[in-house]
């Protein structure tokens, strides 16, 4: 039944898209149909030629991703738990925030060359932003009741940090690695765009240079298909860490005796 | 020498549009053993007040004591229940009751027993394993009340701990708290500004004028123990509590004090 609005949602689109083509008559270098894409789909994946392609992007993504986000998450702890340490570093986290990264693309070419390095470096600058800023939220927005507590109880700093606040800011968190799966993807992709003998965005990018949109559709659905697994696989681990966060999670509030 | 004294505090809170004095040259000694309640307008200090007693607060002036011993910071021969019941969403209430504990280094089999123990005692036998979000605000505050007592501190405060209750619930949780300390021969400063609350449970109640706060009021109640549901239809009690309503009326400045 879940599946139900967006299988409808699906074919409908699908369905306007035939038919627009035909109606309209459109020519197949401008938009595919649907058989079209699949056959690319098909070809790629079943032969096998775009399984290297998927792997790269993959690869890129996953690594920069990972290491975007522990550099995120202990760049962040330190910010929030040492003030003189943010008073400094916080300046120029803004000031490196406010540049959109993409534009940064063609300087970390430069620097880390045309392989996968240059697209783990481009991933993982995109992923740190929305983390890091979520790890200082959530370390910040802890209940100063709960470190009251805790100190009462003869807690070190560290232990609150670990045992209260940590686990408060992990929802916040979730939200910023949540975001960081699709923005990585554009880092890996914008990357691959600029120099790239590889990847997801290299098949798009040839495919648009030889007309053959049914390669480039096909590279995008590829993309799309990986952000939402990427998206639902943090959501499903959101709710399982994160399980006292879920409201209305198995409330088995019993009366009061 | 008293359990508790405060010698001359003062406390002042500064903000960004100027500082706010809470407490001013207040004095109070608190004999060992005893149940003394803190009555005050809201934001009159009475909170600040305990916090400094548990050393979360360090005074402007003056000092707080334990048994001579001018307070610096958290100590282990202090508990606290807090407003709010201050659990960690993420343990399991049998964890959030060994918190005092585990902090402090022991090793969390050698806490079962005794974290198991008091749960028995705030009548939470059964509920373990479950989360705070499973119960209700009344056995939440049971569970901060289990966890301020597990290390046997012979001085617990109280903030408001049953402010967010609902009225049946409070008047419930007053005679379990009654029966907990009966006992116990420990010291407790209880926070409240409710009047029957503080009449009901308390050996003194002292009454804080409006901020920044002073000692306007000492009664001592001196209700026959145990206290139970009829003490408060007791005549002897509604007069006690008229008393201390009109001196807290005379504090606000509210109403005028002869009802």
């Amino acid at each position: 039944m879940r599946l139900f609005y967006p299988l409808v949602s699906f074919a409908t689109v699908i369905l306007l898209w035939e038919v627009a083509i035909r109606i309209f008559n459109v020519p197949n270098y401008i938009l595919p149909n649907i058989g079209q894409v699949l056959e690319s789909l098909q070809t790629g994946y079943i032969d096998g030629s775009y399984w290297p392609h998927l792997s790269f992007t993959l690869t890129a993504t996953v690594t920069g991703y990972l290491s975007g986000a522990v550099v995120a998450l202990v760049l962040g702890a330190v910010l929030a738990e040492i003030p003189i340490v943010e008073r400094f570093v916080f300046p120029l986290v803004i000031a490196i925030q406010s540049m959109p990264k993409v534009a940064l693309a063609p300087l970390v070419i430069v620097w880390f060359g045309f392989g996968i390095e240059s697209k783990i470096v481009m991933v993982a600058l995109i992923c740190f932003f929305p983390i890091f800023v979520n790890v200082i939220v959530g370390l910040r927005s802890v209940d100063p009741n709960l470190v009251d507590m805790m100190r009462i109880c003869g807690a070190s700093r560290l232990d609150i940090l670990r045992e209260v606040k940590l686990p408060h800011a992990a929802s916040p968190i979730f939200a910023g690695l949540q975001i960081a799966v699709v923005m990585g993807l554009i880092g890996a992709v914008v990357g691959e765009f600029i120099a790239s003998t590889e990847g997801l965005g290299f098949l798009i990018q040839t495919g648009s240079n030889a007309l053959d949109l049914g390669t480039v559709f096909a590279g995008l659905i590829s993309l799309a298909v990986i952000g939402v697994c990427g998206t639902q696989l943090l959501r499903f681990l959101h709710t399982r860490i994160v399980f006292w966060d879920r409201k209305s999670f198995g409330s088995v509030a019993a009366g009061e005796g | 020498m008293p359990a508790v004294s405060l010698d001359r505090v003062s406390l002042t809170y500064v903000t960004a549009s100027g500082t706010i004095p809470a407490v001013q040259n207040l004095s109070l000694d608190i004999e060992r053993g005893s149940f003394v309640s803190i009555l005050g307008p809201s934001g009159c200090g009475k909170s600040t007040l305990i916090k400094m007693v548990a050393g979360l607060l360090a005074p402007s002036a003056g000092a707080a004591k334990l048994n001579g011993e001018t307070v610096t910071g958290p100590r282990k021969d202090v508990g606290m229940v807090f407003q709010q019941p201050t659990l960690l969403p993420w343990k399991s209430v049998l964890d959030n009751v060994k918190v005092p504990l585990r902090a402090r280094g022991l090793d969390a089999k050698a806490c079962d027993l005794r974290a198991r123990q008091m749960l028995e005692l705030v009548k939470l036998a059964g509920f373990e394993k479950n989360y705070p979000f499973e119960l209700s605000g009344g056995m939440q505050q049971r569970v901060g009340i289990a966890r301020a007592l597990i290390h046997d501190p012979p001085v617990v405060v109280m903030d408001e701990p049953f402010a967010a209750l609902d009225a049946l619930t409070r008047e419930q949780m007053s005679l379990e708290l009654q029966r907990l300390w009966e006992h116990s021969q420990k010291t407790v400063i209880f926070v409240t500004h409710s009047i029957h609350e503080a009449a009901f449970l308390s050996d003194r109640v002292i009454v804080l004028s409006a901020r920044p706060a002073k000692v306007v009021k000492d009664i001592r109640i001196d209700l026959p123990r145990p206290r139970n549901v009829e003490t408060l239809a007791d005549s002897a009690f509604t007069e006690l509590c008229n008393e201390l309503r009109s001196e807290l009326y005379a504090v606000t400045g509210a109403l005028d004090g002869k009802r």
